[in-house]
């Protein structure tokens, strides 16, 4: 079943009187449970589909549908409850709010969700278990780690359960030892709970760990494909 | 709601030096706003309180033609027989005291100055006359059958240099228009810290005044205190009459009450000004936090809180701000007020016509006032979070993350 796809998105910005084409009509579906690598240089349009694929952003023309639901013409708010309950996001720069916990960074979307305190406290603890960070709890992201603040940033995104997980550039700011470790634990959760993971990045080593690579170049897809030997 | 206070508190306690001097703009306009409303009442309240004691009482019984500017003694514009009237008044169970008393216009001469003066004719047992007895500075209060003794201000004795035991002249015009020129002594010297009045009033005993202006057994009012000052007007009516004017203390200070309306008009403007400023800061405190803060925004965005949820919590901030500053202008306002409730302000002789302001003003603050200055600063504080609170919901998510939003 489909997670998400987008049909012919063109996303333009203008800034000034220039127009610059960040998509070009770009159709793309992603299955459950994929674990798919976006690839390409620099302004190749990787960021900009992850964020329409996102509802962070709306495309100029086309369309993205997020488990069917299609989400073109939905306003600020009907986009941020379709992200909160379907949608999880790491981001680049360990995007956690700096004055919350490890623990109260990922109940942060159970709590704008309505999970019950229960069942919320027993979410938080098994998500921070699973990234390896239970004994880092009650620390803030300044007693953390840049891969500890990572592995919090994917637990924060898996904490809702949701099916799709979007990635950009995850280990960017990594060293090559805590880059595999978030790898490592993205990799397992998308095979122990069959989330689908979607992300950007122009890390080698990253691709590597991809069933899929959608590789973009000046805001089209130019080749898709699964990686070498992955199923 | 919890959530979005439990994260503004530590958002507040992250700038600990900003939001401290923004709660404290806060607290500094409400002690401002506490003491200009507190002196406003304190003055409109003592003046209005001592144009009562002194000079209006709680009603006062004229007869239909008499002219308070003119200070008429003809017989036809003042009461016959006032101390039967008065003890009539006094009976009804409203009245505390009613006391008859008599005007009139005189020069007040020396050897080589004069000045002119009120003199007035008061019955000195009268309970209505106490603030003149308490006042007393030094020599005797006068006897109601004393023919020479005279009270004078402390300020007419400052300025015409007098002391207990002078001889002066007082020079009256007669009820039936002849001057009459007798001499008189000193026999105390009071004050009721009302500049104006201690300048320019004489007292002397009611028959002795009668008997200098030729309208014995006639007096120009009947000056009564009330139990209640509420019953002025029930009291008025029940005392109607076709030959007489009965005033409350309403319509004879209906300039302190406009003046009062006039006043807060002024201070509106004053308190607008103040709370401007507050609200200024407030806002620059808020926006500054935006656009610092703008990438949380954006993960927020993200991860689902709609612009609802981003708008409260920049909303709770405020709430915060205000709570800091409302605790602070209580503690710095009620230290300055409670100064100068006890202290005053002193203001000297601060003449109005008609209007009898004591030489200080004291400071009240009304449990009212306070209350309604909170909510005023709160609010304020609200309305001037409003514009950072809505900047931070408007963003669009993907600019707010890469710090944009703005």
């Amino acid at each position: 079943m489909e997670v998400t796809k987008v049909i012919n998105a063109t996303r333009v910005f203008k800034i000034g009187e220039v127009e610059t084409k960040a998509l070009r009509g770009v159709d793309l579906s992603i299955e459950d449970g994929e674990f798919t690598a976006l690839v390409g240089p620099s302004g190749s349009g990787k960021t900009t589909l992850l964020q329409l694929i996102g509802l962070l952003d709306q495309p100029t023309t086309g369309s993205v549908t997020i488990n069917g639901q299609d989400a073109t013409g939905l306003n600020r708010n009907q986009r941020a409850d379709l992200r909160k309950n379907a949608i999880g996001f790491v981001f680049q720069f360990f995007a956690l709010i700096p004055t919350l916990t490890a623990y109260e960074n990922v109940e942060m979307p159970l709590l704008l969700n309505g999970t019950k305190p229960a069942a919320r406290k027993a979410r938080v603890n098994e998500m921070l278990e699973a990234v390896g960070l239970s004994d880092r709890a009650h620390h803030r992201p300044d007693q953390l780690s840049g891969g500890q603040q990572q592995r919090v940033a994917v637990a924060r995104a898996l904490a809702t359960n949701p099916k799709l997980i979007l990635a950009d550039e995850p280990t960017a700011n990594l060293d090559t030892e805590n880059g595999k470790q978030v790898m490592d634990i993205m990799q397992r959760l998308n095979k122990e709970t069959g989330v689908t993971f979607v992300f950007a990045t122009h890390d080698p080593r990253v691709i590597g760990y991809a069933n899929r690579v959608v590789t973009l170049q000046d805001g089209l897809i130019t080749k898709d494909g699964k990686a070498n030997g992955k199923s | 709601m919890l959530q979005a206070f439990k994260l503004a508190y530590r958002n507040v306690g992250r700038n600990k030096t900003r939001s401290l001097l923004s709660s404290l703009a806060v607290g500094v306009g409400m002690a401002l706003l506490l003491l200009m409303v507190s002196v406003l009442e304190g003055e409109m309240t003592g003046a209005l309180q001592n144009t009562i004691r002194l000079q209006s009482g709680h009603l006062q019984i004229r007869p239909a033609s008499y002219d308070e500017n003119k200070i008429s003694l003809k017989w036809e514009d003042l009461i016959a027989d006032p101390e039967q009237v008065a003890a009539k008044i006094e009976a009804l169970p409203q009245v505390t005291v009613a006391a008859p008393r008599l005007s009139a216009s005189a020069i007040l001469t020396l050897s080589n100055d004069s000045k002119g003066v009120q003199i007035l004719g008061i019955d000195p047992e009268s309970e209505a006359n106490k603030p003149f007895r308490d006042g007393m500075l030094s020599g005797e209060f006068i006897k109601a059958d004393d023919r020479e003794g005279i009270l004078i201000g402390n300020i007419l004795a400052e300025k015409l240099n007098l002391k207990v035991n002078d001889k002066v002249n007082l020079l009256v015009t007669t009820s039936n228009g002849d001057v009459n020129e007798q001499p008189f002594t000193v026999r105390g010297i009071f004050t009721t810290r009302t500049p104006g009045y201690d300048e320019s009033t004489v007292f002397m005993p009611l028959a002795k005044a009668q008997a200098i202006t030729v309208t014995e057994n006639h007096a120009s009012t009947i000056f009564v205190l009330l139990q209640n000052s509420e019953d002025a007007e029930a009291v008025a009516q029940a005392l109607q009459s076709n030959n007489l004017k009965i005033l409350t203390w309403r319509e004879q200070n209906q300039f302190v009450v406009q003046f009062e309306d006039y006043a807060n008009a002024f201070f509106i403007i004053l308190y607008l000004i103040v709370l401007g400023i507050t609200a200024t800061v407030v806002t620059n405190t808020l926006v500054m936090a935006v656009f610092e803060r703008t990438r949380e925004i954006g993960i927020l965005s993200a991860i689902g809180m709609k612009s609802g949820g981003i708008m409260a919590q920049f909303l709770a901030e405020a709430v915060l701000l205000a709570t800091g500053g409302v605790i602070g202008g209580l503690l710095i306002g009620g230290a300055i007020v409670t100064y100068f409730t006890v202290y005053g302000i002193y203001i000297g002789d601060y003449g109005i016509t008609g209007v009898l302001f004591e030489d200080r003003i004291y400071a009240h603050l009304t449990l009212a006032n306070t209350v309604t200055l909170a909510i005023v600063t709160y609010v304020i504080t609200l309305v001037a979070s409003l514009y950072p609170a809505r900047l931070a919901a408007r963003m669009e998510p993907v600019e707010a993350l890469h710090g944009s939003g703005v």
